[in-house]
């Protein structure tokens, strides 16, 4: 089969995106297809219309690439591609959106109240500021609305924290989001479709090495957060998680893959979802990536996968 | 769902290909050191600034495309009549006798006598960080260095796993009260610094210059107690206005490791750098190297040698010096006109960057992703520290493009940090205008400077007011 792996693009998860897409691009040569690599830019049509893919596989991150952008070129241009489809793209990347849908759905996430810019700067939104402290109560996570890696992610200790980590957040995204901020454990369920149904995958967790971090996005960095996988959590407990995650893969549209994020609220023992991704990262430290390994399914089978649920006709590898 | 993975058929054979397995045993064979390493969120943010359609200020890069390509082709020309099979051959570790007479050369020029057997070529100056951390720390051993440091010094320190100590600069480069009061308190903890890494001329990223009495302070310190100071000295010769100032060598030699570089003289292409150090320390150093990379690359010293004996090497330089005080000074002139007055900056008399320190509640590590949108780039100000610190400063260089491309970008960056100081002035109720700037970096030098001269003035006139000084955090590097 010919199939574009599209990568790169202009998002600030560029380089993620760029390893993500060569790792994609092996495991398809291995498992016998022609594969042709786009780096996502201007010419972006052109090349589609002169390589004329059979399927083009998504390896984007971030904005254009996972926001339905460019999913709705491709419906557009008629090229089946592999993941979410365009509405449950606009809707995962958007974590207002997405967390509005679940709140409706009575999917528990973190209490939160989202702003633009725009009610800051024209209507006096600041005032109000007070009144979601009062119901978030601090700490406070600040986030952009569309922003998928840590950037841009401030914690709120006090009121004084707050206007400057929205100028953060603000740098990302024309809206923000501030979260109520749930202690606990960091859980990522990772789904992938199996024959047409959705299956979660072992849980990964997120263990930070030192709690010293001086800003949220350490937590993050190299050597500070170890992932283990399969998490070790009670039976009942993973079996909500991976449920909860379902809901939300099912809630958003998602199709292929993707990976939705939780909170294990230590007090109450309580899951929230923090937000879902519609095209996880592929990389060798990938979450997705390891919690496939921990269900026995490597990365090639699980490319073969994600194109199979993508183009029915083709075989599995 | 709990940790029992389901079987599948093809897991036996998949499994040595799988990411969890490759991690777990590569994982395994990484050093400790290689776990210090910057957050990656910033690495990927840094690698967008070299998209082709970013101005970016972000680089330390001098302008190659200044060098004539016609002399490019002789002097190689040269190379391959003269020396081919000699340029094509591994040369001595400690580099061509032809090259050391160049070096030599460079440093008669900032008053310093150096004889071949004090020389050791390396490739790059970077290499003399390394090599001076190959030569004398262990895991947790002390580098004291100034705040903010050059930011390519960091992974270096911290790859040799260092306990890296910064001392606070100002107007007349690091603090020597602070220097030594950092050291006494380190006495008193049983520790002593390997060395102490300064850049005295035209610091990089500060870019301010360590006065005479600073000078003597450090070699005065360095003596009393003994302690090796490595002084990175790349940017000494692209002086645009002022004074030259006697290197730390020149003062005393004893307990000076000296490095500096054709990188910003001729070309960074040609990876060639030197060290002078005490002999010793020479000799460990020139064993390091030869572990490392055995030799400099022949053709490289080949074509300096060839390049000295083309014609007076400071022609050239006299060149990169006008240029870059033309750019210094569009950059100096963007930065008044479009930056907001709550910023402020330093005034260099040479080298490659101005260092901008903005109010506290801007974080430039986010503000460069929002420039990025604009198409312009600089470099966030926690990457010269080890800390944490720097959050709200950032270097910009403008060796790297154009007169009016600096001017496009100054012009951008104004543009998004006016915007986010009008929107914290919105979130707070306070409007920019009124609010009092509050800092927290420690280099900052001189509040919007209207004109060059006052400037100028200012950060030339002795002063013995401290900047404002933070306490200092330790952190295991």
């Amino acid at each position: 089969m010919r199939i574009a792996v599209l990568k790169g693009g202009r998002s600030l998860e560029r380089q993620v995106s760029l390893k993500s897409g060569a790792r994609v691009e092996d495991a398809l040569e291995r498992l016998g297809h022609h594969v042709v690599a786009i780096d996502v830019g201007a010419d972006l049509v052109d090349q589609l219309i002169a390589e004329r893919p059979e399927l083009a596989f998504v390896a984007l991150h971030g904005r254009d690439g996972e926001d339905g952008t460019v999913q709705e070129l491709l419906e557009v241009m008629g090229i089946p591609h592999t993941g979410s489809g365009v509405s449950a793209c606009i809707r995962a990347a958007d974590k207002v959106l997405a967390k509005h849908a679940m709140r409706d759905a009575a999917i528990p996430t973190p209490d939160f109240h989202a702003f633009s810019e725009t009610a800051f700067r024209e209507l006096g939104a600041a005032q109000a500021l007070p009144a979601v402290e009062d119901r978030l109560q601090f700490p406070i996570v600040v986030k952009p609305a569309g922003q998928g890696s840590a950037l841009g992610i401030k914690f709120a200790r006090t009121p004084a924290d707050v206007p400057s980590a929205l100028v953060a957040a603000f740098s990302y995204d024309r809206k923000v989001l501030l979260e109520r901020y749930v202690a606990g454990r960091d859980l990522a369920v990772s789904i992938i479709d199996e024959h047409g149904t959705p299956r979660a995958l072992p849980i990964v967790e997120a263990v930070p090495e030192q709690e010293d971090f001086y800003d949220f996005e350490s937590r993050y960095e190299i050597g500070r957060t170890r992932f283990v996988c399969p998490a070790e959590l009670d039976e009942p407990i993973a079996a909500r998680a991976a449920s909860v995650a379902l809901d939300v893969y099912a809630l958003l549209g998602c199709s292929g893959f993707a990976r939705v994020d939780l909170m294990l609220e230590a007090e109450s023992d309580e899951l929230y979802v923090l937000e879902a991704d519609a095209i996880p990262g592929l990389t060798e430290t990938s979450l997705l990536p390891q919690a496939a390994d921990a269900a026995g399914i490597g990365f090639d089978e699980l490319i073969g996968r994600i194109v199979a649920a993508a183009a029915p006709g083709v075989t599995v590898a | 769902m709990t940790g029992e993975p389901p079987t599948h058929p093809q897991a036996t054979s998949r499994r040595p290909r799988s990411a969890a397995r490759d991690i777990e045993r590569y994982g395994a064979l990484f050093a400790e050191r290689t776990k210090v390493m910057k957050s990656s969120a910033m690495r990927d943010l840094m690698a967008l600034t070299e998209r082709d359609d970013v101005i970016s200020l972000a680089g330390g890069l001098p302008d190659t495309s200044t060098f004539p390509a016609d002399s490019y082709a002789s002097l190689m020309s040269t190379v391959a009549a003269n020396s081919c099979a000699r340029a094509l051959q591994y040369s001595p570790t400690e580099g061509l006798s032809a090259v050391k007479r160049c070096i030599a050369e460079v440093m008669r020029a900032e008053d310093m006598h150096a004889d071949e057997d004090e020389i050791l070529v390396t490739t790059g100056g970077q290499q003399v960080i390394d090599l001076v951390c190959k030569t004398l720390l262990d895991p947790g051993d002390v580098v004291v260095c100034e705040a903010p440091t050059y930011p390519g010094a960091v992974p270096t320190f911290c790859a040799y796993q260092a306990d890296v100590v910064q001392v606070t600069m100002d107007r007349d480069g690091m603090r020597t009260d602070e220097l030594e009061s950092t050291l006494d308190e380190l006495e008193r903890d049983g520790r002593t610094p390997k060395f102490i890494y300064t850049v005295p001329n035209f610091h990089n990223p500060a870019g301010v210059t360590m006065s005479l009495e600073r000078r003597h302070e450090v070699v005065r310190i360095a003596s009393e107690r003994e302690l090796l100071v490595l002084e990175d000295n790349p940017y000494g010769l692209l002086r645009y206005e002022g004074s030259p100032l006697p290197t730390l060598r020149s003062l005393d030699e004893e307990f000076i490791i000296y490095a500096s570089t054709f990188s910003k003289i001729l070309s960074p292409g040609v990876r060639l750098g030197w060290t002078c150090a005490p002999a010793p320390v020479l000799a460990k150093m020139n064993l390091g190297k030869q572990a490392s990379d055995l030799c400099s690359s022949s053709i490289s010293q080949y074509f300096v040698s060839a390049y000295f004996e083309s014609g007076p090497w400071e022609n050239y330089v006299r060149s990169l010096i006008e240029i870059y005080r033309r750019r210094r000074d569009v950059m100096l002139d963007a930065l008044a006109e479009d930056f907001p007055r709550e910023a402020e900056w330093t005034h260099p008399e040479g080298g490659l960057f101005i260092w901008a320190t903005l109010p506290d509640y801007i974080d430039t590590t986010d503000l460069l992703a929002r420039a990025l949108e604009d198409h312009v780039a600089f470099v966030p100000g926690r990457a010269a520290f080890v800390d944490g610190r720097g959050g709200s400063s950032m270097r910009l260089n403008f060796s790297g493009v154009d007169e009016d491309l600096i001017r496009e970008g100054i012009r951008r960056i104004g543009e998004v940090v006016r915007e986010q100081v009008e929107l914290y002035g919105t979130l707070t109720g306070t409007g920019p205008a009124t609010r009092p700037a509050v800092r927290r970096d420690p280099v900052r030098v001189e509040a919007r400077p209207g004109a060059h001269d006052a400037t100028h003035e200012a950060t030339h006139a002795p002063t013995h007011e401290p900047a404002n000084i933070l306490p200092l955090r330790r952190k295991r590097a």
